[in-house]
Order: C-alpha cells, then sequence, then structure tokens
C-alpha cells in the first residue's frame, strides 16, 4: 500500500484528492491547522474505503517546525500533495504590506520551506513524488489579483525547477494549474459554469495525472488555451483591460 | 436565489440554499435565520422540505462510526443510503427499511419515517433509529433515543424537519449473507386475487404489487405482486454469480428527451406487459436478483421525474386500514381508471401497525397503502380533491412527503393535532396544513 500526505488537506480539493486516493488504496496522512474537524474526515475516510487516515497538525508559516513536523510522521510518505493557500484581499494588500506579506507567504515561501524539506529526504530515497497545486492567476498578473498571481507564478517557476533538480533522483514534481474551482476560496464570486471545476474533478485530474507522472496539468483543457491567448495579448492593450 | 423543487418538480420555489459543513457552521446558520427549513436530497416529491431559506444537510455527509460486530453505524444526516450500502454490504449488513430510491439522505429518512417492502413485518425506519443529534432552536444539540430527551426524539422522527435539524445519527443494521434477493414473482388477474395473495403470503420479508390502473371491470386490479427475502449463501452457491456481496453500479443513464413521445407511460407499460406477457412468464416466477433492481428499479434513470414536463407531477400515496379496505381500493381505483389520467402503474403495500415511536406527522398505518403519478395539469387537482373524499370516506390519509397539494381541511380531518415546534422551522408545506 501507498501513503499520502495532504498539506492544507482541509481545504475542499484537498478533502477531495484524500477521497480520491482513498478509493486507489492510499493510506493517508491529513495535515491542517484544524485538527479536531479532519480527524472527522479521517474517519470517515476510514470507513468509506477501509484504509488508515490520521490526522497531524500543520502550518505552512511555521517553517521552523517544519522539519520535525516531517520526521515525526506516523509513516513516511511516498507522495505529498501540497494544497494549502490563500486568495487574500487585492485591495486591502495594495495599502497593507503585511497582507500582501501573508498572501506570498502562504502561497509561495510556505511551499518553499516544506517541500524542500520534503523534496531532500524523497532525494535521500531516490523516489517519490511532489504534487503542489498553483494557479492560472500566476500565469500573467492581472489588475484584479496580482499578490495572489505573483506567488503563484513563484511557485510555478519553484516547482519547475524543483522537478529538473529532482529528475536525476527519480522523484517527480507534478504543477497543477487549475482554473477556477467551486470552493469555499471563491465562495460568493460568480464564474462561467463551463469554466469552473467541481473540487472532485480537480482530484481526479490529479490522479490521472500522478499515474502517467505527468509534469504539470491544467485540469479543464480549456483553461490551456484561454492562458495561452491571455499571454499571447501584448502589454501595451494588456494594462487597459480590466481583467 | 435560486429557483428550487423537489423530485416532482411542483412546486418550485425562489429559495435561498445554503449548506454547512460542520456543526459549527449549522450553529451559526441557525443563530442568523430565524425561519428556515432542513433539506436533505430532494427526493420528497412536494414541498416538505421547500422554504424562502433552505438549509442543506449535502455537505454533513460524515461517516462517524461503523461497529462491525454490532451492525451500527453512525453518521452525520446527510449521508446518502447509497452510501451507507457501499460501506455496510460489503460487511455483511443491509438497511433495515429502505425507500423506492437509494438517493435519499439519513436525515430525510429519519424525518419522513420512511417505509419500505417491508413494513407489515418490520416496521418503519423507526424501529432501528437508536439515538440521534438534534440542533435545535435553542441552538444546542441534544442527544435524543428511548431513553433520553423522548419527546424530541418522538417527534422528530416524521415530524418533517419542523423540531430541528438532525445533526448525525446512530442505526441498527440488519445482518445478511449475500447481497442477492431471492424473489417470488406472482400474476393476479384482478383485484380480490391480489388480496388473497397478500394475505396468503404475509410471511414474506418483501412484498409490493405493480397494478396496472387502466383496466377496469372485471380485470381492474390486475397486477404482479413481487416478495422476496435475503438470499443466503447456501441459496446462491450453486448459482453463476461471482461475487456474492456485489454492490450496486455507480452508473446512471439520463433519458434523452430529444425523443418527444418517449413518456413514462411507455417505459412502464412495456416493462409490465413484458413481464405479465412475456413467453417465459408462467402464473408464477423464482428467481435471484441483486438488490439493485429488486429495491431501487428506477434509480437506474437519473433523471426520470422530468418524463411528465416541466410542469412537474404529483405522487398521490395515500393509506387505509384493511378494515373495507378492499372496497375502498376498489372504489378508488375505478375512479383513478375512469379519469384516465393517472400514471399507467400504481404500487400497493401492506404496512404493520404505526409504530409508538414517531410523531403524529408519521404515516404508516395499518393498512393498505397506494401510490401512483398524475402530471400537473389544470384537471387532476379536481380530481385528487375528488380522491380525498374517497380516503376520507374508507378512514384514510396521505403521505406528507409527497403531498404538494392537500388542504389544510384534509389535513386536519386526517391527522391529530398533538403536535407542537418551533415557528424557526416551517416549509411550505407546513405552512399550507397550518402545522
Ligand atoms: C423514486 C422514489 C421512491 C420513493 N419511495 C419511497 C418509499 O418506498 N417509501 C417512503 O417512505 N418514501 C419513499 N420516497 C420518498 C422519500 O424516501 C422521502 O421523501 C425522504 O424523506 C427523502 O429524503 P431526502 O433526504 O431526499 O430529504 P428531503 O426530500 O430533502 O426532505 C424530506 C423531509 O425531511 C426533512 N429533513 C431532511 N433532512 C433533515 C435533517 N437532517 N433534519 C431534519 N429534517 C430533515 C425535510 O425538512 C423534509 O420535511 C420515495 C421517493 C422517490 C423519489
Ligand atoms: N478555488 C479556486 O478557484 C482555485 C483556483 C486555482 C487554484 N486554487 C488553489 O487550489 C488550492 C486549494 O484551494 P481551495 O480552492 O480548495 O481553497 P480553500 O478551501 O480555501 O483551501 C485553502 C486551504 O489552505 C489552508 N491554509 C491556508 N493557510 C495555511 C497555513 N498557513 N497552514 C496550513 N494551511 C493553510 C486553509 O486551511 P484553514 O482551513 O486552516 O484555513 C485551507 O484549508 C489553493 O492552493 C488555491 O490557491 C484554487
Amino acid at each position: 500500500m501507498n501513503n499520502l500526505l495532504i498539506l492544507g488537506a482541509g481545504s475542499d480539493v484537498g478533502v477531495a484528492c484524500a477521497h480520491c486516493f482513498a478509493e486507489n488504496g492510499f493510506n493517508l496522512i491529513l495535515a491542517s491547522r484544524n485538527v479536531e474537524e479532519l480527524q472527522k474526515e479521517a474517519t470517515d475516510i476510514q470507513i468509506r474505503h477501509g484504509v488508515n487516515a490520521q490526522s497531524v497538525f500543520f502550518d505552512a508559516l511555521d517553517y521552523k517546525s517544519h522539519s520535525s513536523f516531517y520526521q515525526s510522521l506516523p509513516m513516511i510518505p511516498d507522495a505529498v500533495i501540497s494544497v494549502f493557500g490563500v486568495l487574500g484581499d487585492q485591495t486591502l494588500a495594495e495599502k497593507d504590506f503585511e497582507h500582501a506579506r501573508n498572501i506570498i507567504d502562504s502561497n509561495f515561501t510556505g511551499n518553499v520551506s516544506i517541500l524542500g524539506t520534503i523534496a531532500n529526504e524523497m532525494e535521500k530515497l531516490k523516489k517519490g513524488t511532489i504534487i503542489c497545486v498553483s494557479s492560472v492567476a500566476g500565469e500573467r498578473g492581472r489588475k484584479s489579483n496580482y499578490f495572489y498571481g505573483a506567488s503563484k507564478a513563484a511557485l510555478t517557476a519553484f516547482l519547475s525547477g524543483l522537478r529538473a533538480r529532482m529528475f536525476e533522483s527519480q522523484v517527480h514534481v507534478m504543477t497543477v494549474i487549475p482554473g477556477f474551482i467551486q470552493t469555499k476560496m471563491i465562495e460568493g464570486i460568480k464564474t462561467p459554469a463551463p469554466l469552473t471545476a467541481k473540487p472532485e474533478d480537480v482530484a481526479k485530474a490529479i490522479f490521472k495525472g500522478f499515474k502517467k507522472k505527468k509534469n504539470s496539468i491544467y485540469v479543464l483543457p480549456s483553461w490551456r488555451f484561454i492562458m495561452l491567448i491571455i499571454k499571447m495579448i501584448p502589454e501595451f492593450i494588456f494594462k487597459k483591460l480590466n481583467l | 436565489m435560486d429557483k428550487i423543487s423537489n423530485w416532482g418538480l411542483f412546486p418550485s420555489i425562489l429559495a435561498k440554499e445554503s449548506s454547512p459543513r460542520s456543526v459549527s457552521e449549522l450553529k451559526n446558520y441557525l443563530s442568523t435565520n430565524p425561519e428556515f427549513i432542513p433539506r436533505g436530497n430532494g427526493r420528497c416529491y412536494g414541498d416538505s422540505s421547500l422554504a424562502k431559506n433552505i438549509c442543506s444537510t449535502l455537505k454533513l455527509n460524515r461517516f462517524l462510526a461503523f461497529n462491525q460486530e454490532k451492525g451500527i453505524i453512525h453518521c452525520e444526516s446527510g449521508v446518502l443510503l447509497s452510501d451507507i450500502l457501499k460501506v455496510c454490504v460489503p460487511k455483511k449488513f443491509f438497511l433495515p427499511v429502505t425507500p423506492g430510491t437509494k438517493f435519499i439522505t439519513l436525515g430525510g429518512a429519519i424525518a419522513s419515517n420512511v417505509h419500505g417492502k417491508n413494513h407489515h413485518k418490520e416496521g418503519a425506519f423507526s424501529q432501528f433509529v437508536i439515538s440521534f443529534e438534534l440542533l435545535t432552536n435553542e441552538g444546542i444539540v441534544l442527544e435524543c433515543s428511548r431513553e433520553k430527551n423522548i419527546q424530541l426524539f418522538r417527534g422528530t422522527i416524521g415530524g418533517m424537519g419542523l423540531t430541528g435539524v438532525i445533526v448525525s445519527a446512530s442505526i441498527q443494521l440488519k445482518p445478511i449473507e449475500t447481497s442477492y434477493i431471492k424473489q417470488k414473482a406472482i400474476k393476479a388477474n384482478g383485484l380480490d386475487e391480489l388480496m388473497g395473495l397478500f394475505d396468503q403470503y404475509q410471511n414474506y420479508t418483501y412484498s409490493v404489487a405493480w397494478i396496472d390502473c387502466l383496466k377496469s371491470g372485471k380485470n381492474m386490479g390486475r397486477s404482479i405482486l413481487m416478495l422476496g427475502e435475503h438470499a443466503s449463501q447456501n441459496e446462491i452457491e450453486a448459482l453463476p454469480i461471482k461475487e456474492p456481496l456485489s454492490l450496486h453500479s455507480e452508473k446512471q443513464f439520463k433519458i434523452p428527451f430529444a425523443f418527444p413521445s418517449f413518456t413514462l407511460n411507455h417505459l412502464t407499460i412495456s416493462i409490465f406487459n413484458a413481464l405479465y406477457y412475456g413467453k417465459q412468464w408462467k402464473k408464477e416466477v423464482n428467481n435471484y436478483v441483486h438488490y439493485n433492481p429488486y429495491f431501487y428499479p428506477l434509480d437506474i434513470l437519473s433523471n426520470w421525474n422530468l418524463i411528465y414536463g416541466k410542469k412537474g407531477f404529483v405522487q398521490y400515496q395515500f393509506a387505509i386500514p384493511f378494515e373495507n379496505g378492499k372496497e375502498g381500493m376498489k372504489e378508488i381505483l375505478s375512479r383513478i381508471s375512469e379519469s384516465g389520467t393517472g400514471s399507467f402503474l400504481a404500487v400497493l403495500k401492506t404496512f404493520g401497525s404505526a409504530d409508538s415511536f414517531s410523531s403524529p406527522l408519521s404515516f404508516p398505518m395499518k393498512g393498505y397503502t397506494l401510490a401512483l403519478d398524475f402530471k400537473v395539469n389544470q384537471k387532476v387537482f379536481a380530481l385528487l380533491d375528488e380522491l380525498d373524499l374517497l380516503v376520507l370516506k374508507y378512514g384514510g390519509k396521505l403521505y406528507l412527503a409527497k403531498d404538494s397539494r392537500m388542504s389544510k381541511e384534509f389535513f386536519e380531518r386526517t391527522y391529530s393535532d398533538d403536535f407542537k415546534h418551533s415557528n424557526q422551522f416551517n416549509s411550505l408545506q407546513s405552512q399550507r396544513l397550518g402545522i
């Protein structure tokens, strides 16, 4: 049996991934800041899927704890999915540097710290898979959410470098670049239905990509084209668009 | 605000539906919504779970514990019966009572005190509810059982969501050896014969009859009685069954509405006739079938409720006592076949005694129960009012979970008024009926 660690497992996408991998026989470690609530999720998964599942405490911003967090896990993970992140408030971030920093740290620095720790361990074992959820928002900075976008852009770049470094040690790194997902992160924001994935769709796409050792996946294929077009718009036009 | 309706697509309401994911979110919802109704999977037919503000339980859907020795399962109220089957069948347990669809929530099963084909022998869902947690209008979660908070326990089972939100529940499952049913199907030429057969075979755990509603006169009540028992390991050993505990498949089909001539009557007439007149069909057939087609024949079509068109349909389900029941059933059936408007098939079952551990709003009462569909149109409501008078005459009542149109007067004459509840919980139905 394989073991999977999910970082930020209380997110809607995290829960969906947990069910999808458990259905396929994975034992789970669900890591999040809300251990109690996630223990319910872990029990549910044990009963539904007959696998082992546990909930542990994890704070992406507590960098100092990351090494001991990883060392004291109840089982050694064969694969890791990192889904934690914050959308933040763009206008607030424009005025308040602390808020901007929180967006950047939660999406980027936190991953650099924990995934860096995990990568070093996996490198020693010469096996393992690291999956991390970035975002299409990182493909081009838009005026409506460029703090979030910048942090995700940095994350995507980090992952692509990490992938190249880990290639020699047979550790695989997969970047997930979703468009809209129907989760509490964007609750209340109206998004076009055909471009909005359900958390379960994202989980399925991640599992499929994991099996096929994909380097990066977009979840809904239409997003690959949309982002291609968005990236092609010349800057002198782009800056006038209300995106 | 979205337009929301239940399975019969009638009535619909512009409502705000929220889906708390945890008990704390639920409590928060309760404290900020002065009036609402809990809703499960919307499989009641009418307006029992409709209101301007709806609290959906579908995201409260976690299994909390499963005692595999005792067969006791504890889940949050939004868990679907289909999910419980997936967990319990491989461990040799089955739902103790199940309605004709597996896509209802545990909370909905308790709130409507649902019945299955075994009511005459094993009773309603209430019999198997060990305990539940209820969020009351005071914002506290109370554990209710036969020993604790007895009044609330009783009032909530069959209480149509009016006592509060069921948060989680523990139920007793039923041991099985296989996931197959040993079935006996018998043809009956008319109602007298059918009722005789129900009597003769009352010891069977499961029984239900499909009645052809178009036949009148001597052949009125032309029907097929389907009896069943859970098959034992021994019984299916000799059969070509690879997995004795196989689960239902998740596959569902959509009816393509590109074919305008397609109606549910066409479908059911052809199934019924194939069964009734099929060459291989003798008077009686004995075979083994999987639980899925046996209990949930319509679940394979994900959207059969669209078959009656956008205006929707009502399901009319009544119960009348055995006393003069045969006579009553004949009179009602002939009125229906005369009208020529009902669905082709009606489903007849028998009920054992009503139980002492359910709300006065709970439906089952000792006697016969018949259910059939009517497409919503101008004429149909007048016909149903007429049928109500017949139901009244024979001392019967209607099932609230199927109702969307009975009058307050009729309700008051057929249900006891011994039911009080907080004004925080109200549905279109409870308001229509003055509950
Ligand atoms: C094809 C089909 C066949 C059926 N066959 C049968 C049958 O054989 N026997 C039978 O008895 N019924 C039958 N039904 C009816 C169905 O079982 C009931 O209406 C059931 O209550 C639906 O459950 P639900 O989860 O969809 O709840 P909903 O339909 O959403 O709600 C039903 C009622 O339960 C209340 N409720 C739901 N969840 C909670 C909660 N957590 N706390 C408090 N109140 C709650 C609602 O307020 C409402 O009053 C059938 C329905 C269909 C569509
Ligand atoms: N929703 C979308 O449209 C969308 C689109 C593209 C990409 N994504 C990405 O998909 C991923 C999953 O997001 P989601 O949509 O499922 O949103 P979500 O439900 O809001 O999940 C975000 C999760 O991150 C966790 N988190 C935040 N800061 C943390 C920290 N310091 N330590 C530990 N956990 C922390 C949160 O935990 P708490 O519960 O403890 O706060 C929360 O569970 C995110 O990376 C997001 O950026 C989302």
